[in-house]
């Protein structure tokens, strides 16, 4: 299962996870606090400069991220056309790019294991409230290494609907074998699970 | 308590999965993410604590930055994007599916999935869908709606087919329903 942290190296991946999202905080916040749309190109420029120093390749890369935002800025394009209102239009539009895009930053340069030591750090002192940081742990590693199991099942699937059907696209039929499956494998991994003595708190 | 941590992780696999197939059709033509379809199932089968965990598990693991949401998106970015409303809202959208379906245990497991999948998974879920847009876009909270309102017969339908799914699940397995275990 692959992560969206970015394979180009770039500076932002030597700093420390916590700084990154504490940057990202305070910059957030900044961002929204902004109320006039020219000062919008702060942040702006601010951001793309940061994707730049990654290099090109990967400031493409931080573009590729933030395409499914284009619906909704073009709602925004738009509903404040209409309404000639562009102004606001474009405060709000540039914000919701900057701070989307500032976060797929702090994504894109943390290694998945950083995130997770980060995670357990942060749900310690919740341990008065049951939670237990080392099985939500194993859950995540079980989800990873299902996903690709079940997607991969799920294809499967759907070839051999296409092999049998007359209609060339699978709808929610293959979900009941999916399921079945899913709870199939439940079984089996929890007896694996018990044989290497259980899950660890 | 291990058996429950595995169908939790189970379930959040298969909501990941069931948005990352690509070309699910509900609709004729019209390709529709099937993943609040798993959303859906988790509360359903797995039953309300379970089902919401399930469903905080795929959040809590696409804030870590793993690509689980339709398409292959993820990371933190989504949480300050518009659709932030729909992704937090899976939480108690499993959580009230389950606990309807836990507590409509008279009703066919047909009847019963529907109406629970309905209200969790289209009543509950939109509340803080719609919301979470009205906040991001600013806009006031009928104008959101309105954005959302296209979604919604296709939401439906999902509800529907998460019932026959749960009832088709109920009569292959005996006890696979642990929301009514």
């Amino acid at each position: 299962m692959l992560s969206l942290t970015s394979e180009i190296r770039t500076p932002f991946h030597a700093v420390p996870a916590g700084a990154k999202l504490a940057a990202l905080a305070v910059l957030s916040v900044a961002t929204f606090s902004i109320s006039a749309p020219a000062l919008m190109l702060l942040p702006l420029t601010g951001t793309a400069l940061l994707y730049l120093c990654g290099g090109l390749r990967f400031a493409r890369a931080g573009l590729r991220a933030l395409r499914p935002l284009w619906p909704f800025l073009a709602l925004l394009a738009i509903w404040h056309g209409l309404s000639r209102d562009l102004g606001n239009g474009a405060l709000l539009g540039g914000r919701l790019l900057s701070t989307v895009a500032l976060a797929n930053l702090v994504t894109m340069t943390t290694r998945l294991e950083d995130m997770i030591a980060m995670m357990s750090r942060i749900l310690a002192p919740l341990a008065w409230l049951g939670v237990r940081p080392g099985r939500i742990a194993f859950a995540i590693g079980l989800v990873l290494r299902l996903t690709p199991v079940l997607l991969d099942r799920g294809r499967q699937l759907s070839m051999s609907w296409r092999a049998r059907a007359r209609r060339r696209r699978p709808g929610w039929q293959i979900v009941l074998p999916l399921c079945l499956s899913a709870l199939d494998d439940a079984d089996h991994i929890a007896e694996a699970v018990r044989a290497r003595g259980g899950i660890p708190d | 308590m291990d058996r429950d941590l595995i169908m939790t992780a189970l379930f959040a696999a298969l909501i990941a999965a069931l948005g990352l197939i690509p070309s699910v059709t509900l609709i004729s033509g019209v390709p529709i993410s099937a993943q609040s379809l798993g959303v859906m199932l988790a509360g359903v089968v797995l039953g309300a604590r379970r089902g919401a965990m399930a469903a905080a598990l795929v959040v809590l693991m696409v804030a870590l930055g793993l690509p689980l949401l339709a398409g292959g998106r993820g990371g933190i970015g989504v949480f300050a994007g518009p659709t932030v409303g729909f992704l937090l809202g899976w939480i108690p959208a499993a959580f009230v599916a389950g606990w309807v379906m836990e507590r409509a245990r008279r009703l066919p497991v047909l009847a019963a999935g529907t109406f629970a999948a309905v209200l969790g998974g289209v009543v509950v879920l939109y509340v803080p869908g719609i919301l979470g847009m009205a906040l991001v876009l600013r806009k006031s909270l009928p104008e959101a709606a309105g954005f959302a309102l296209p979604f919604i017969p296709g939401d439906l339908l999902k509800a529907v087919v998460a019932g026959a799914l749960a009832s088709a699940l109920n009569k292959a397995r005996a006890g696979a329903l642990l929301s009514r275990a």
